[in-house]
């Protein structure tokens, strides 16, 4: 009996720990920011001395010019972040799945860019794009050709291409995974039949890797979402609000105009995109888990 | 893979290799030489690799840690041993507990059958995606009004003894503060990828030690903890890289005495005319834990990355 009950408590036991600390400092501050939302809070008051305003901060958000151009910048910095590393780092998979000699290196290599630090990635390529002292407009002066104000009329553009920079190498290590877990018979089957380098890609290595890509480039949209560190070491979200995505304004909301409220308000649309984003993936999973069961059935009856 | 011949390759394609290598670790290299330079030398921009590499820079960003004074120095305005200290301490220990607490709750999801459990799943895969940003106003005002011990009460009158301080004791300003909020944000992600490694753990394994006699947390402490080491490691390096490199959350938590270095860095950033040497150099010094990670496990890191997003 005691034993029985030992069993029975033994996975309660287990998660106790990560439900306890989740469920205070993840759950809780999530509840706590929704009900915030509906406030008119600033810091210097605690939550139960802010008064209440129902929808206000929403609809005023809605409303909010400056909350639509930065809800714009996010949308344009995430498509175009996501659009360029999939395209380069799918093309350099396919381009460098051979037998090589020192791809462990390479990989390793690879990898370097999304380890360091955010904070330290901003501050190198605010380096680089430096007007005067950065190695771009160095080089471009010295073969003679005009400088760019990179991080001034081109802020948006400079920063997409530092993202790139460090993030195509995600997308390049998992397509290459991807790639090199296909059944090669397919592959070889194609050989067989005369396909050209183009074809097997195209027709054979692109549609079964498919799977994977999607929930890659959903994975990597969802991060897209997070980058703040670096566009904040970079350029401060400006000039102007050129490049001040929604993580900034959120913070430069509750910090820099006081209004814990709007900026919960703000907090909560983001993680609505975000949450839609998930369980778009989540249920993308599910149905290509479906979808491949009932093949596998299907090839099973007629066997 | 190993023992069949290296295909040869066209000269082209080698080229091609060789200016991504340059393009992935040339940044990172151009901001190694520049720490090693003297801010003359990097604005002059004379040579490039031709200049007295100078430890200058190292010398100005760790003074208040150094057990001589630097001759360029009159004062040390760079607290930036303390910061490193501090970081040290938030991303060791976040990361050791989120490790403990993750795994196990981890086996017990892909282990056992138990009321709630679809709850508990679903819901770690769902608050995995939250960005820091998007915390950033609960945890503030949590950490600072909710989350204290009362000045008058038991405890928070003991700590107040013991510790010092004026008002109600509370999480914000702590180190234990930023690395309760460095676990709850890890946990998710470790835990998923977790569940993979776990899952490959042969069950015969674990029913034959319970036949031996061993109990639930002697099995799992025997026998599946040693086999999902590598799991572990890339576990451990992806939840130490979170916790190090933060900035966001830890600029919100920290006061003076608790600031990590990517908040020092941040502030040298604006607050200054930008010295670029000394930038460099408190960057690199950030930079390196994770370079060494990286060099040493990059196989773990890449299995890790691999198992967290393809089995989605």
């Amino acid at each position: 009996m005691n034993r029985h009950f030992a069993n029975r408590m033994t996975p309660y036991l287990f998660m106790a720990p990560a439900a306890f600390i989740m469920a205070i400092a993840l759950i809780y501050p999530l509840g706590y920011m929704m009900y915030g939302s509906l406030l008119d809070w600033n810091p210097s008051q605690s939550i139960s001395e802010a008064e209440y305003v129902g929808l206000k901060n929403y609809v005023t958000l809605f409303y909010d010019p400056f909350f639509r151009k930065s809800f714009s910048v996010t949308l344009t910095f995430a498509f175009f972040v996501v659009v360029f590393e999939m395209a380069i780092g799918v093309g350099l998979a396919l381009l460098l799945d051979r037998n090589i000699r020192g791809m462990s290196v390479l990989r390793t290599l690879f990898i370097l860019p999304m380890m360091i630090a955010p904070v330290v990635v901003g501050l190198m390529w605010r380096y680089m794009y430096h007007p005067t002292v950065g190695i771009f407009n160095r080089t471009l002066d010295n073969l003679g050709l005009e400088k760019v104000d990179w991080l001034g009329q081109h802020a948006l553009m400079s920063v997409i291409i530092a993202d790139i920079w460090q993030w195509t190498p995600f997308i390049f290590i998992l397509s290459l995974a991807a790639l090199q877990s296909l059944p090669q018979s397919a592959i070889e089957a194609a050989r067989i039949d005369g396909a050209t380098g183009w074809q097997q890609i195209w027709f054979i290595k692109l549609p079964m890797m498919m799977p994977i890509l999607i929930v890659t480039a959903l994975l990597r949209l969802i991060d897209a979402f997070k980058v703040l560190e670096v566009i904040l070491v970079m350029t401060e979200g400006g000039p102007g609000q050129s490049t001040e995505i929604l993580a900034m304004r959120i913070s430069r909301t509750a910090s820099e105009f006081r209004e814990l409220g709007v900026a919960a308000a703000m907090s909560n649309y983001l993680l609505l995109m975000l949450m839609i984003l998930t369980l778009s993936m989540f249920a993308f999973t599910r149905l290509q888990e479906r979808r491949s069961a009932r093949l596998a059935a299907a090839i099973q009856e007629d066997e | 893979m190993s023992d069949k011949a290296h295909e040869r390759q066209n000269p082209a394609f080698y080229a091609l290799l060789v200016a991504l290598i340059f393009m992935s670790v040339g940044p990172i290299a151009l901001m190694f030489i520049n720490s090693f330079k003297l801010d003359v030398d990097i604005i002059g921009g004379t040579g490039g690799l031709l200049f007295m590499p100078t430890i200058q820079n190292y010398e100005t960003a760790l003074c208040d840690i150094l057990w001589y004074e630097p001759e360029h120095l009159r004062f040390c305005s760079l607290k930036f041993g303390g910061a490193f200290i501090n970081s040290l301490i938030i991303a060791l220990i976040s990361t050791v507990l989120t490790l403990v607490i993750g795994c196990m709750a981890a086996y017990a999801l892909v282990r056992f059958r138990f009321f709630g459990r679809d709850t508990a799943s679903l819901t770690t895969l769902l608050v995995r995606m939250v960005p820091p940003a998007v915390l950033l106003v609960p945890v503030f005002g949590l950490w600072n009004n909710e989350f204290c011990l009362d000045r008058d009460g038991l405890i928070g009158g003991a700590i107040r003894e013991a510790f010092g301080g004026r008002g109600d004791v509370c999480l914000a300003g702590t180190h234990s503060g930023i690395i309760l909020i460095y676990v709850a944000m890890n946990l998710p992600f470790v835990i998923w990828i977790l569940q993979s490694f776990i899952v490959q753990v042969p069950r015969s394994l674990e029913e034959a030690a319970r036949v031996d006699g061993a109990g639930p947390f002697q099995v799992f402490f025997m026998v599946v903890l040693p086999l999902i080491k590598p799991g572990l490691a890339a576990a451990a390096i992806f939840t130490f890289r979170i916790a190090w490199n933060e900035y966001l959350l830890a600029s919100a938590l920290s006061d003076r005495d608790t600031r990590t270095v990517p908040i020092l860095i941040v502030n040298n950033m604006s607050e200054f005319n930008v010295e670029w040497g000394v930038i460099m150099a408190t960057g690199m010094l950030l930079a390196i834990p994770p370079i060494i990670f990286t060099l040493f496990a990059s196989r773990q890191i890449i299995t890790g990355m691999t198992a967290g997003a393809v089995k989605g």
